[in-house]
């Protein structure tokens, strides 16, 4: 009989299990990976195989088909489709089952059984209701593997309502200028269209070219957007009152000047702290996050109540400190590969 | 207090001026007398309230987190009172925001023994954008991208008066300034400022550059390396203003009873020291002065040991006669013309560097390796005095930097628009030859120098060449070389390399080249001249 939890390792590139010789979320190729979601840093190009939920393949698939991604690889030569909450046996005895993470559209906290040792790796998550993708499950587990991109205490994201509320407000203020609103492509973009036609606004939204793939793919898997146009077919009068959205790195670029005058939004959780939407010139932070924030973090490890926490990317010092005053056992890992300071 | 929360917001998040400008603007014809005046006196760093510093804040959140994740989170956000402002524990009550005068007056009252009680239960009345506010308020400077000359052309524009103007009548005014909200805002006439000894804005120079000037039409005087003061008696009172218009009159009292007239005069405010003779003799490097600058009271034993003087650049007003407007060259024979009725133990004149031509001149300021001296200054001869930088009239023009390669060791998070990048760089010499064996001694510390793409690529070799941290301090893997520019060096104990350097800054980032052959620490000594 093997030590306790032999048969999971972390490694500088990703989790590695032994028996079932495969990774979760590698940062670099492997023959065999169990993706948790599309973002690029948890879901590279380039396996033998991938083991993901139909929807991140399908994510997966377009991006790396597309050549959307600088680093982009081949498209997955095997694709292995998971349902949320079915299980599949890998080699050497390995259990793995996809629960849903409410991080984005397809994304997935991997369960590991072995030998009566549970293992979940969340990927990215977040606890807020969202209207994409179905919420995080708490899942008992022996070791929980947890992300911490937000693990500061001075980051708690304020009520989605009232950043939807802040946007449309501004929008209103200014009838012959447009909102231009930076937004990450897979997941922030759909999620933030989705919120804005659920606090009640009905007006065509504008879509800079590199969104539009990712957000038909959304439709195709029943997430009703509205009506969406895009920005190269229209003029800058018909803009004048409108949302646009666009990647982050569009913000201050050359392609803005074809815009009405635009005012600039950031969606993005680090948008709490006032330097960091001045360094993106950001005139309209919005407060929109997809990962959890210190709360949501404390209260899932709380909750899911593991005999041990391993705490994979983000502010890891901070979460660790934590876990320390209240009696919980963590660990931080040293991955590469993970987006430091991106949302 | 919202009102004056959601401007701060607003301004922090705008970049263009003229949008700041209508904001304050706005602002100031919407608000009452005397919370307007309270809020300018903010935004143009005029308030100071001694019992609420940095440390007060961070001791108060000590006692409501825990002090590592508090830590963390300053060291992440880069700003003190933003840090606190996130982090205060949401209180029960709902918010009942205090107007600026109340908030000003409940500060102005505490003292650093009440302000742990009483600081916490304003900071209760607030929201979190409220709670920045108060904050920013409270510790002075606001540090939100909006100088002090601009709240006051906000101030002008508001009104439709003219900022010279104000700038005339500012430095003889205290917050909540209500003459000056009378004259401008209501029509009634301007505060009365000729019987006080106030500050009048300085003329400035630009760097000179790649610009050649014809000497004909300009003046060439040393600059002088001391501090630029001015020298202000009025009714009978004498006052030293530094740079920036503060009041240093404490710290040099041999100098307020030695100006026996009214009269405004510009000039450089220099020690007393042996080391540095010469024909223009008398004057100590900047390091001896620098042991007087920043103490309220002065011993008699240093008063002995480094007196201070004035070396005279320019007279803006004498005997209430104001001779701003004349050329340069007038102003200078009254200037000189003054230095008889001046006590020669307290006063001297600088002096015009006499040259044939351009290339003369440049020749001269090659061969000047007087210690007191930063190079040279260009005056048009006609130029009248004028507040500010006004191109074309002044150039200075400074001596070539020493330049050093230092190897980056330690970097750490900068604050303000820097937050969050590693921007603070402490770099060393190799003390002995680096292929025996020896290591690197830390010689100093820059923060400037680079743009904000060389920026990102050094915060991003930090980041992945991180071999230890010690709190908010990374220890690089010490592979890069940066070569530094600094004005001198001095000998310190409080380095352990016995150096310090004067105004070091990032030259050039030397990817290209390996660390053993950056300098050694003997190299750097050799260059020590006091």
């Amino acid at each position: 009989m093997s030590a306790p939890f032999s048969w999971i390792k972390p490694e500088p590139h990703g989790i590695y299990i032994p028996p079932a010789d495969c990774w979760v979320d590698p940062s670099k190729a492997v023959g065999k990976a169990l993706v948790t979601h599309g973002h690029a840093d948890h879901a590279r190009g380039g396996h033998g195989e991938t083991v993901a939920t139909p929807e991140t393949l399908a994510i997966m698939e377009l991006r790396y088909r597309t050549g959307t991604e600088d680093d982009a690889g081949e498209i997955p030569h095997k694709a292995v489709p998971v349902e949320y909450g079915e299980t599949i046996r890998l080699t050497g005895g390995v259990d793995a089952t996809y629960i849903p993470a409410g991080h984005v559209l397809g994304s997935a906290q991997i369960l590991l059984e072995h030998a009566g040792e549970r293992v979940i790796v969340t990927g990215d998550y977040k606890r807020r209701k969202d209207p994409t993708c179905p919420p995080f499950e708490v899942t008992p587990c022996d070791i929980f593997i947890t992300e911490a991109t937000f693990g500061l205490p001075l980051f708690t994201h304020p009520p989605i309502e009232d950043e939807m509320a802040k946007l449309i407000y501004r929008l209103a203020a200014h009838p012959d200028r447009c909102v231009l609103v930076g937004a990450y492509a897979l997941g922030k973009a759909q999620r933030v269209i989705a919120e804005l036609r659920r606090a009640g606004h009905r007006e065509p939204i504008y879509l800079h070219g590199a969104m539009e793939k990712m957000c038909r793919l959304y439709e195709e898997h029943g997430v009703d957007l509205g009506e969406l146009r895009l920005v190269a077919d229209y003029s800058k009068d018909d803009m004048r009152g409108a949302i646009v959205v666009c990647p982050p790195s569009a913000l201050n670029d050359r392609w803005s000047r074809r815009l009405p005058d635009p005012i600039t939004a950031m969606a993005s959780g680090w948008m709490r702290v006032r330097q960091r939407a001045r360094q993106r010139n950001v005139e309209l932070p919005l407060v929109i996050s997809d990962h959890a924030d210190w709360g949501e973090l404390t209260r899932t490890i709380k909750e899911v109540d593991a005999q041990e926490n391993w705490i994979t990317h983000g502010r890891e010092d901070a979460l660790l400190r934590w876990c320390q005053l209240h009696q919980r056992r963590a660990r931080a890992l040293a991955l590469v590969g993970y987006d430091d300071e991106d949302d | 207090m919202e009102e004056f929360a959601a401007l701060i917001d607003a301004l922090v998040y705008t970049r263009s001026r003229n949008e700041k400008l209508r904001l304050i603007a706005e602002y100031l014809r919407a608000t009452p007398d005397p919370d307007r005046g309270w809020a300018l006196a903010a935004l143009s760093d005029g308030l100071d309230f001694p019992a609420v510093k940095s440390s007060t804040i961070r001791n108060l959140m000590k006692d409501r987190i825990d002090p590592v994740l508090w830590s963390l989170s300053r060291d992440f956000v880069g700003d003190t009172a933003e840090t606190a402002s996130l982090l205060w524990p949401a209180p029960d009550q709902p918010p009942s925001p205090p107007s600026v005068s109340e908030t000003v007056e409940l500060l102005e009252a505490m003292n650093r023994k009440t302000v742990v009680a009483e600081l916490p239960k304003l900071l209760d009345r607030l929201d979190p954008s409220g709670r920045y506010a108060l904050l920013k308020l409270a510790t002075g400077g606001m540090r939100i991208g909006v100088s002090s000359r601009l709240a006051k052309t906000a101030f002008a524009q508001a009104f439709e008066v003219s900022v010279d103007e104000v700038e005339e009548y500012w430095h003889g005014l205290a917050p909540p300034y209500p003459e000056l909200f009378a004259w401008a805002a209501d029509g009634e006439d301007p505060p009365d400022i000729d019987n006080l000894p106030t500050f009048r804005p300085f003329m400035l120079a630009h760097p000179l550059e790649e610009t050649v000037v014809d000497l004909s039409d300009y003046a060439a005087e040393w600059k002088w390396d001391g501090i630029r003061v001015q020298l202000v008696r009025a009714g009978d009172e004498t006052r030293v203003y530094s740079r920036s218009g503060d009041d240093i009159s404490a710290t040099f009292p041999e100098l307020l009873d030695v100006l026996p007239f009214p009269a405004v005069l510009d000039g450089e405010l220099l020690v007393r020291g042996k080391v540095q003779g010469g024909e223009d003799g008398g004057a100590a490097s900047f390091n001896a002065l620098q042991q007087r600058l920043g103490r309220k009271t002065v011993s008699k034993k240093m008063l002995k040991e480094a007196p201070a003087f004035v070396r005279l650049y320019d007279a803006l007003l004498v005997e209430g006669e104001d001779l701003r407007q004349l050329p340069w060259t007038q102003r200078r024979a009254r200037l000189e013309a003054l230095m008889e009725r001046l006590p020669d133990s307290h006063f001297d004149l600088s002096r015009i560097v006499e040259a044939k031509d351009f290339e003369h001149l440049a020749a001269i300021r090659e061969g000047s390796r007087d210690d007191a001296i930063e190079g040279l200054m260009l005056k048009r001869k006609e130029s009248p005095y004028i507040a500010g930088r006004r191109v074309g009239y002044w150039y200075k023009w400074k001596r070539d930097p020493l330049l050093v390669d230092c190897v980056l060791m330690y970097a750490q998070r900068g604050s303000g628009k820097r937050s969050s990048f590693y921007s603070d760089y402490t770099f060393g010499c190799w003390d002995g030859d680096p292929d025996a064996g020896a290591d690197l001694l830390p010689v100093g510390k820059a923060y400037s120098g680079f743009n904000d793409e060389e920026l990102k690529k050094l915060d991003r070799h930090v980041r992945r060449n991180t071999v230890n941290r010690f709190g908010p301090v990374r220890e690089t893997d010490k592979s890069l070389v940066f070569e530094v520019a600094f004005d001198s060096v001095h000998e310190s104990k409080r380095h352990k390399s016995g150096l310090a350097m004067r105004f070091p800054r990032i030259h050039r980032i030397r990817w290209d080249k390996p660390p053993h052959e950056a300098d050694r620490v003997e190299a750097l000594r050799a260059l020590v001249r006091d």
